[in-house]
């Protein structure tokens, strides 16, 4: 005590300003701003004089001049006249879709082969096992490139088929054909009765799940749901006067050889390139997936499933009640992080020129020359991408999220 | 005396019995394992199926009705014209050096053996635990060895006095490319990945800021539009005149791109040291780099060695993808080896990816089983 009087009683005794930690703070932060602002002023200034000299203007003005480059597939309106601001849009609406097909594919191949690898049956959980080393130790290019290269261009020639399914799916050097559906007028009841039956189902389980905790009554909430959604649309159907029609693919197998094949716009054709991206990419996503399931599954103990039992619950409601939502605590983090890779890596469409948003911008690159413009476009997208499904992920997690005092 | 017609008392043991048939040795494993009840013996039956029709074609097309041995195409396609088509090796074995070197010029080629055999010698004693001095050998890998490969492969020239003659980087390809991209790559993002790290975790507002926004960056961006901006825009930020090999502005986005991940990584294993340690150190009166150089990284990287271990796997098989700017990996040599109308079979196309396949299978599931040995090694403490 004395010795603190004393010290506030005299001069203070201040230690250096070079050993204050707040002033030693300050002077590393001013360091950092001062070191990052020359080096971006250094940056900017190089690629302003750069692209003076290179003649190139910046700005995105030239998004509004004529792609003239036709794409393979698109799922907004666009012709060669197009501009290139529509012709990027197309590329962000494929890798959107490729992103979104193959994450549920990924899903349901990971959760099967997750589960698998935790089967008591040994021959299954090593079959498991070796999909998952094999998938994950192979880079993902090399994979593209396989069912790209080795697998649907080993296919029949476009004068030619292979069918399956009872002749409804055709797969040629094309891509993939199949039935495709036709709505007539008419037929926006069955959209409805569809929404109607969705919205039903959810009132059932919320009304179910009240009765059960107030009278103990349970209900088949799961048998009635989907009897309702498949049923209402089916009636909706049959009312209206079966407004739907499937256009088959036709195919030409008789006549000159140049006039065999498929005939134009018969049945929904599915683009080699985009089905050799959506199978590797989902393949390979599901084979990491199949791990956090795999390892979610066993972070729940072995004494939750035995008190499960123990209460009576049999396996299939241990499993839905009591394993599960544990489960998927452990299991949506890292789940979240695959999804966003698989979005990421939906990039690598680029080396079999499937015409996602990096392989539409590279074109665009080639030809206007807007190298920072693009790779800006590219960024933001992805980065938008990215901080939207770990938003949804964060939310859906706090949900889920063990609530503690 | 009546007693003794009661009790009954053995003097020696009974014989010991065999476990019955039908719980033990291959029998009972079979019926606990595979044919445990209905519904198992159908899943038995059903993966045996899946494994045998997965198994034997490609048992058919590697082995059985591959070709080994020939001098082009002719001796791939005679076997082809008798109804099977297997794997034409000999492409592969005639494609080899190719695939290891690149177009490295042929004399030189020993410089590149030198720097394999280096790789190796100083690499198996650091990943051992048991082989000492590892100060001294990581110094060697992690400085000398990346010095002396850096001369080694480019060349030294003093003005008109060739030491070794310069070999452009246009020339080198194949593993050679990979193993330099994705070693460069680890070694170099390493540091900054713990800079990163530590500067995520620092109390200065800025600094955590600016860490954070960069590990964040780099995170949410695909590598391939990194590797675009690294071949298209870095030109465009440099001064006239100043210009980059093109492997080393590929080496530079690879770096910062893997180094936001290795931050991650460092912060995980930052994060599991137990505050004691820090405020322990501090009160020892330690600075915060011999805080951090003698007791906090000490710990926290021996913590994350298999999450560093999984990031070199990921950036192993993320090096494919500099074929896509115009380099050539493994992959980019074996996919422009296609071209050569001397070795064009019909099959071509599957041996070469199936040869790749098997080195990278090779070297990331080594590597993953390493990692694995490394977390049990390393967890002994925890485990119950």
């Amino acid at each position: 005590m004395s010795i603190q009087e004393q010290d506030s009683a005299g001069a203070p005794a201040r230690a250096s300003l070079l050993n204050d930690p707040k002033a030693r703070g300050l002077f590393y932060q001013a360091t950092l701003i001062i070191a990052l602002v020359a080096f971006g002023w250094f940056i900017v200034s190089n690629t302003v004089e750069n692209l003076e000299r290179q003649n190139i203007a910046s700005g995105f003005g030239f998004l509004q001049n004529t792609a003239g480059f036709g794409i393979i597939q698109a799922l907004v309106d666009y012709t060669e006249t197009s501009s290139y601001g529509q012709a990027i849009l197309v590329g962000f609406f494929n890798t959107l879709l490729v992103a979104v097909i193959g994450i549920f594919l990924a899903t349901i191949i990971g959760f099967v082969v997750g589960i698998a690898r935790l089967s008591n049956n040994w021959v299954i959980s090593r079959l498991a096992y070796c999909y998952v080393e094999l998938i994950r130790n192979v880079p993902l290019l090399l994979q593209i490139f396989f069912w790209y290269f080795a697998v649907l261009r080993a296919v029949p020639g476009k004068r030619d088929k292979w069918s399956f399914l009872f002749d409804t799916f055709h797969l040629n050097i094309a891509g993939l054909r199949g039935p495709q559906p036709i709505f007539e007028e008419g037929s926006g009841i069955i959209g409805w009765a569809l929404v109607l039956a969705i919205v039903l189902a959810f009132a059932v389980a919320r009304w179910s799940r009240k009765r059960q905790e107030a009278t103990g009554q349970q209900f088949p909430v799961f048998l009635t749901g989907l009897g309702l959604i498949i049923g209402l649309p089916l009636i909706a159907y049959l009312i209206a006067g079966m407004p739907m029609h499937f256009n088959y693919p036709e195919f030409v197998e008789t006549g000159p050889m140049l006039r065999r094949g498929f005939t134009l716009g018969s049945g929904f054709n599915l683009i080699p390139e985009f089905l050799a991206l959506t199978l590797a990419l989902s393949i390979y996503t599901a084979a990491f997936i199949a791990e956090i399931v795999r390892a979610g599954i066993q972070a729940v103990s072995h004494g939750q499933s035995e008190a499960a039992h123990a209460l009576g619950l049999r396996n299939g409601p241990t499993l839905r009640l009591v394993i599960i939502p544990q489960a998927m605590r452990v299991i949506i983090p890292p789940l979240t992080s695959q999804y966003l890779n698989l979005t990421k890596n939906s990039s690598l469409a680029v080396a079999i020129a499937f015409p996602d948003l990096v392989s539409v911008g590279g074109t665009v690159l080639n030809q206007t020359g807007q190298a920072i413009e693009i790779i800006g476009i590219w960024m933001f997208v992805y980065l938008t991408l990215s901080l939207l499904t770990s938003a949804f992920m964060n939310w859906y997690n706090q949900r889920m999220a063990l609530v503690e005092r | 005396m009546a007693n003794a017609d009661i009790f009954q008392i053995r003097t020696e043991e009974a014989p010991k019995l065999a476990a019955p048939i039908s719980t033990s040795g291959v029998i009972g494993w079979m019926r606990q394992n595979l044919f445990s009840s209905i519904g198992n013996t159908v899943l038995t039956v059903i993966g045996i199926l899946i494994a045998y029709s997965l198994i034997m074609p490609f048992i058919q097309f590697a082995i059985i009705d591959a070709v080994w041995t020939g001098d082009d195409r002719t001796a791939c396609l005679a076997v082809e014209g008798a109804g099977h088509a297997g794997a034409c090796w000999a492409y592969v074995i005639d494609y080899l050096p190719q695939f290891i070197y690149g177009r490295y010029p042929t004399e030189e080629i020993y410089r590149v053996n030198i720097v394999y055999a280096l790789f190796v010698l100083l690499l198996v004693p650091l990943l051992m635990p048991s082989a000492p001095y590892k100060g001294i050998n990581a110094l060697l890998f992690l400085v000398v060895f990346p010095i002396i490969s850096y001369f080694l492969l480019t060349g030294l020239e003093f003005g008109d006095t060739v030491v070794l003659p310069i070999v452009e980087t246009a020339r080198w390809g194949g593993l050679l490319v990979t193993l330099v991209i994705a070693v460069t790559g680890i070694v170099a993002s390493l540091p900054l990945g713990i800079a990163l790290a530590l500067g995520r975790r620092s109390n200065m507002p800025i600094i955590k800021m600016v860490s954070v926004i960069f590990i964040e960056f780099w995170r949410g961006v695909p590598l391939i539009t990194v590797l675009f901006m690294s071949s298209v825009m870095l030109p465009l930020f440099l001064p006239e005149g100043v210009t980059f090999d093109k492997l080393l502005r590929v080496l530079i986005g690879v770096t910062l791109f893997s180094a936001a991940y290795m931050a991650e990584v460092v912060r995980g294993g930052l994060q599991a040291i137990p505050k004691g340690q820090y405020e322990g150190a501090m009160a020892l009166g330690l600075r915060f780099w011999q805080m951090m150089g003698l007791i906090i990284l000490p710990q926290a990287l021996k913590l994350v060695i298999p999450g560093i271990v999984n990031t070199f796997i990921g950036l192993f098989k993320d090096t494919t993808l500099v074929l896509i700017v115009g380099m050539f990996d493994l992959l980019g040599q074996i996919q422009s080896s296609f071209s050569d109308p001397n070795w064009s079979t019909p099959t071509q196309g599957h041996t070469g990816y199936l040869f790749a396949a098997i080195v990278f299978f090779i070297f990331c599931f080594g590597m993953s089983r390493y990692s694995i040995f490394m977390e049990n090694k390393l967890h002994t403490g925890h485990k119950r």
